[in-house]
């Protein structure tokens, strides 16, 4: 076809169009590959709550339950470690909890439930990079820590530091306290994690 | 012979062979004054090789589920024949692969390698180093080690900490899970592997394009024979620098191999102790930190004590290298010509890299390492930041005619 014959107007319309067309094609090829990659069906099934017995935990005892492939902490404080909690407020970052993440049951002081103030239920992972903090409970210099630590956990990732609230100091990676997650004592001994419908 | 020049004829009618031969290799003419800092490119694409080949075998018995990924590869380093052979020479690969690169990428450094006309060749190379460190990161979490279950979920925790969408999609799960360990392995066997393939081949045709650059950063197409329009300071690659690069692999290669018989793990820099340990998601190792080739960036990322900020910043120190092209105002490419300035300033650079990698490596309760790194991090970026600055003020010498040598 002579380009006399041409009209540039419709073969730029044309053009256009196709363009249009095909990237619509491509976006509608590429989204079931896309969407095959966001959690199956199987994995969103697998969040069930978890249920533990808490019986043998003793004052200043921890365990750790897996709950939804992360770590659980269910933790029985001492009264001392209490009695520290509230000494802290001026070194933490987050102290009354306001943009951390709990259950509204457990945004206190302690984390806890008023019930069981002295069991601390903490998702064990660090809110900076997602790593799962070791335990640096006692207080003092014994576990490296320094002389002056109140006792808590620390991060091997990063650095980041908590209390035995699971609130962060000020100054470290981390943006927010622990994570407390849903939970509800089925018995004063048995603890289903994942859960509150039957109310704290 | 007759009969093979006539199968050359035959191939040459149907596919360029003779004369793709002829532009790349025969009649491509490189400057005669390479030294050794030229012999990364080569040692690259030897690298790459490698890992491919070895990769191809690895899969052979490898199993790319969380419940037996670990003990594979335990299998294939005890009970396959030669197993352990092929898996140290493909981990000891990645890290001599960043060795190689890192070199390759000082030279382009010394001797203005990225400056115009060779930006182009420059940004695909960092297109194939940040591929690289993709494909490095994919890798890594199939041992299903400690190291590579927690190494993965700090980074995902990086795209998390931008976006949760994004790093659920990524995960395929709520946390690393038998999803994750299984896209990972098909992004690390194929999906990165063609892309890198691709960018190679790109960087060498940008390559070929403009010609090499060379240790006194002139052009050696100013200067050409009149007769033959061959550039004066220019031999052909083959046979020179074929030979001069098989010199470079035959060194690469005892090296490569003495550390692959006397020290694969390196001391833990190479494979880390934490990564004989099966991955468990309840607990993260006492200390734990990347392979040596991440760690000038991770120590920058642990420096900063805000989130998104750290994470940001860690980004901008990968991503800034694609600038360098437009922040050098410098007049000279080569460090010969360079002035003071410019000198002290790379000097500077190299060393704070040298030094974030090294905090990188060790515990940051320590109370030197975020001081120091922090120090260092405002190096490393005040070296891109000042550069449009310090390379114009720079004192340079004169540049000569004609390569010295």
């Amino acid at each position: 076809m002579s380009e006399a014959q041409s009209d540039p107007g419709r073969r730029k319309f044309l053009v256009g169009a196709t363009v249009v067309v095909g990237a619509a094609g491509v976006a509608a090829a590429a989204t079931p590959f896309v969407l095959s990659m966001l959690p199956s069906a199987r994995a969103k099934a697998a969040g069930a709550p978890v249920e533990v017995d808490i019986s043998k935990v003793e004052s200043g005892m921890m365990i750790t339950q897996e709950w939804r492939g992360q770590p659980v902490w269910v933790i029985n404080r001492t009264p001392e470690m209490l009695a520290q909690l509230a000494k802290n407020a001026d070194l933490l970052r987050d102290p009354n909890s306001e943009d951390s993440s709990q259950p509204d049951y457990c945004k206190n002081i302690n984390r806890a439930t008023a019930k069981h103030p002295n069991l601390l239920v903490v998702v064990g992972i660090c809110t900076h990079l997602g790593c799962s903090p070791v335990d640096k409970m006692k207080a003092g210099d014994s576990g490296g820590m320094g002389s002056d630590w109140p006792g808590g956990f620390f991060c091997p990732c990063h650095g980041s530091k908590y209390d035995m609230s699971g609130r962060v100091f000020k100054s470290m990676p981390a943006p927010l306290n622990l994570r407390i997650p849903p939970y509800t004592f089925m018995t004063d001994s048995r603890l289903l994690i994942g859960d509150d419908k039957k109310g704290a | 012979m007759k009969t093979a020049e006539r199968l050359l004829g035959w191939i040459d009618a149907r596919f360029p062979l003779t004369t793709v031969w002829r532009e790349h290799l025969s009649e491509y003419y490189a400057p005669k004054n390479f030294n050794f800092w030229y012999y990364f490119g080569s040692l690259a694409m030897l690298v790459l090789v490698i890992q491919i080949v070895t990769g191809i075998f690895l899969t052979m018995n490898y199993k790319p589920d969380a419940r037996f990924a670990f003990a594979s590869v335990e299998y294939i380093m005890r009970d396959v024949d030669y197993g352990w052979l092929i898996r140290y020479m493909h981990s000891t690969g990645a890290s001599m692969f960043f060795v190689v690169v890192y070199l390759h990428m000082m030279r382009g450094l010394l001797y203005g390698s990225y400056q115009k006309p060779r930006e182009l060749i420059w940004i695909l190379g960092m297109a194939i180093y940040l591929c690289l460190m993709a494909e490095a990161f994919f890798g890594y979490l199939l041992p299903w080690g400690q190291m590579s279950y927690w190494g993965a979920q700090v980074i995902v925790s990086l795209i998390d900490a931008i976006s949760p969408p994004v790093a659920l999609w990524v995960r395929g799960d709520y946390v690393i899970a038998d999803a994750t360990l299984n896209r990972f392995f098909a992004f690390h066997v194929i999906a990165l592997p063609l892309v890198l393939a691709l960018l190679v081949f790109l960087h060498i045709v940008a390559l070929h394009q403009v010609g090499s650059n060379n240790p006194d950063g002139i052009e050696i197409k100013e200067k050409k024979d009149p007769q033959t329009g061959i550039p004066l300071d220019g031999i052909p690659f083959h046979p020179y620098y074929t030979v001069k690069d098989i010199m470079g692999v035959v060194g690469f290669l005892i090296v490569y191999f003495g550390i692959i018989f006397f020290s694969p793990e390196m001391g833990g820099y190479f494979l880390e102790e934490n990564n004989f340990i099966p991955a468990d998601p309840l607990k993260t190792p006492p200390h734990i930190a990347p392979v040596w080739y991440f760690t000038p960036f991770y120590a920058i990322l642990r420096a900063i004590p805000q989130k998104q900020v750290g994470v940001i910043a860690m980004g901008v120190a990968v991503v800034i290298f694609f600038l360098l092209p437009w922040l050098d105002r410098g007049i000279v490419k080569s460090i010969r010509y360079r002035g003071t300035l410019y000198k002290t300033a790379l000097g500077l650079f190299v060393a704070a890299f040298l030094v974030l990698g090294y905090m990188g490596t060790q515990d940051p309760n320590l109370w030197y390492v975020n001081p120091i790194s922090r120090v260092c991090a405002v190096v490393y970026f005040g070296f891109f930041i000042l550069m449009p600055l310090y390379s114009r003020l720079d004192k340079t010498k004169p540049v000569p005619e004609r390569v010295t040598g």
